[in-house]
């Protein structure tokens, strides 16, 4: 009963956590954005403008929540959650440090590449149910390109899991003990990065949602506290990309003794948060048909290559 | 663990019901994904956690998102419902339902012959990998033959020449 208990407690702290942290996200991203594009954000509300997130969750919560009258209503409701409850799912299997973690699965990794395929349905519930032709464009692309990105980067981890020889993520992280996979994998490291941008579709890859051809792509008919579903989904997405770099390349909470195990595990994190949020500030957006082509044409051979390499050099060192 | 299978096989029954008795096809296939959802956590659940995995990764997230975005690009609205709703009346069910009765007997007989293994090994990654590619290696390479002759067929009927419409590059289309 006291272990039982133990993990509840353990998830609800990890619950109200990612949640809080996803929703600092956004003034973290728009108060870094503001410093690199030499300007000052949001710095009015409370201590370096931090009491924004409040301002804008009261926002959210007490807008009027509209359904459209053509919109398919169960899809159309059922659509944001789906995005919230995969990522929150795959921190499931994320070691955040010896001992913090929900559950140890011997497949965690093809569990958090499980969770982030069944994220696609939000996009395409949500752009099929809105019945807006704007939505339905934005969740088409919005499916191919996830659909298309998924593949390589389950096959730029493959690499690591021959090296490891195991699925289990714990494994792969004490596996770096003597150096981190970063330097064996820099390939994978790099086709990871980019499919998980693509994955939670963050600039320059929110080809679903841009907003200079497509209103605002899958969510244009959401508002309130629905469309509040998407934003924080997002975030959560890139937490939780960050968590899964720094988990397989990165040596997860491994590091010198003078910190604390979780200390590492944010801190590494958060640098990765951070990349995203610099990617966004400093690229345009490619056309569709060059995203598909970059990744069918380059990352998918790049991905293939780099998993026939490794797996002669394990298959040489072993014999 | 029983009570979990009861439960989830009740899930999938009454889900994959719910597919054939939809009139929304976008609807169907939701349901179509909760039974395969619950299929995998049977799989799991008799200890084949690769199984039940691959078929969350392969079936529900690529194959059924490839239907729904068929589905999507056909536009079908509030006209195929009614045409559903036409289809799906009266004597439709009769043929379905004596073949089900056949295999729900069947099932029936069964039941007590096959008894349930308390003790199952874990089918983990390994042990997969391992059978398909020593007992049934032919196997996969007849599917991966299969595949690349899909592949073939794909692209030759996707392939189409570039037209240049701009004005000024007219003097491409002699050329095509």
């Amino acid at each position: 009963m006291n272990i039982v208990l133990q993990y509840i407690l353990l998830i609800v702290i990890m619950l109200f956590t990612l949640t809080t942290v996803a929703a600092w996200l956004i003034w973290l991203e728009r108060r870094m954005l503001a410093v690199w594009q030499d300007r000052y954000g949001p710095n009015r509300a409370g201590p370096f403008g931090l009491l924004i997130v409040a301002a804008d969750t009261i926002k959210l919560l007490f807008k009027e929540d509209w359904i459209p009258p053509f919109a398919d209503k169960s899809i159309f409701v059922i659509a944001p959650a789906i995005v919230a409850g995969a990522v929150l799912m795959s921190f499931v299997v994320v070691p955040f440090a010896p001992g913090i973690l929900i559950a140890d699965l011997d497949i965690g990794l093809l569990f958090f590449l499980a969770m982030s395929s069944l994220g696609v349905y939000s996009i395409v519930l949500g752009g099929w149910a809105s019945n807006n032709k704007y939505s339905l464009l934005g969740a088409l692309r919005g499916a191919s390109q996830m659909i298309s990105y998924e593949v390589f980067m389950g096959l730029s981890l493959m690499g690591v899991v021959m090296i490891t020889g195991s699925f289990r993520l714990t494994d792969i992280v004490l596996a770096q003990q003597d150096y981190w996979f970063i330097l064996t994998q820099p390939v994978a490291f790099v086709i990871f990065m980019i499919a998980g941008i693509a994955e939670t579709h963050r600039l320059p890859f929110d080809i679903p949602e841009a907003e200079s051809e497509l209103v605002a792509g899958f969510h244009s008919e959401y508002s309130g506290m629905k469309f509040g579903m998407f934003f924080i989904g997002e975030y959560l997405g890139i937490t939780l990309i960050s968590a899964m770099v720094v988990t397989i390349f990165f040596g997860g909470w491994l590091g010198p003794g003078f910190l604390p195990p979780l200390v590492w595990f944010t801190g590494k994190t958060f640098i990765f948060i951070l990349f995203f949020i610099l990617l966004r500030a400093s690229l345009p957006r490619p056309r569709y048909d060059q995203l598909m082509e970059f990744g069918w044409k380059i990352l998918l051979p790049l991905a293939l290559v780099n998993l026939l390499i490794t797996g002669g050099i394990v298959l040489l060192m072993n014999s | 663990m029983e009570v979990g299978f009861y439960i989830t096989a009740g899930v999938t029954i009454i889900s994959t019901l719910l597919v054939i008795t939809r009139h929304n096809p976008v609807h169907a296939l939701l349901y179509l994904i909760i039974s395969l959802l619950s299929l995998a956590i049977i799989f799991f659940l008799l200890g084949a956690p690769f199984a039940a995995l691959l078929e969350v990764i392969i079936y529900a997230g690529a194959i059924m998102v490839l239907f729904i975005f068929v589905v999507m690009l056909l536009n079908l609205g509030q006209q195929t419902a009614q045409q559903e709703k036409a289809w799906l009346k009266g004597k439709v069910w009769i043929g379905p339902a004596i073949l089900s009765t056949i295999l729900f007997g069947q099932l029936f007989y069964l039941l007590p012959v096959a008894q349930m293994q308390a003790e199952m090994p874990a089918v983990d990654a390994k042990v997969v990998a391992i059978s398909l590619f020593k007992h049934y290696v032919i196997g996969v390479e007849m599917a991966a033959m299969l595949l690349m002759a899909g592949v073939v067929g794909a692209a030759h009927i996707g392939q189409h020449k570039k037209v240049v419409l701009h004005r000024f590059l007219r003097e491409g289309e002699e050329q095509l």
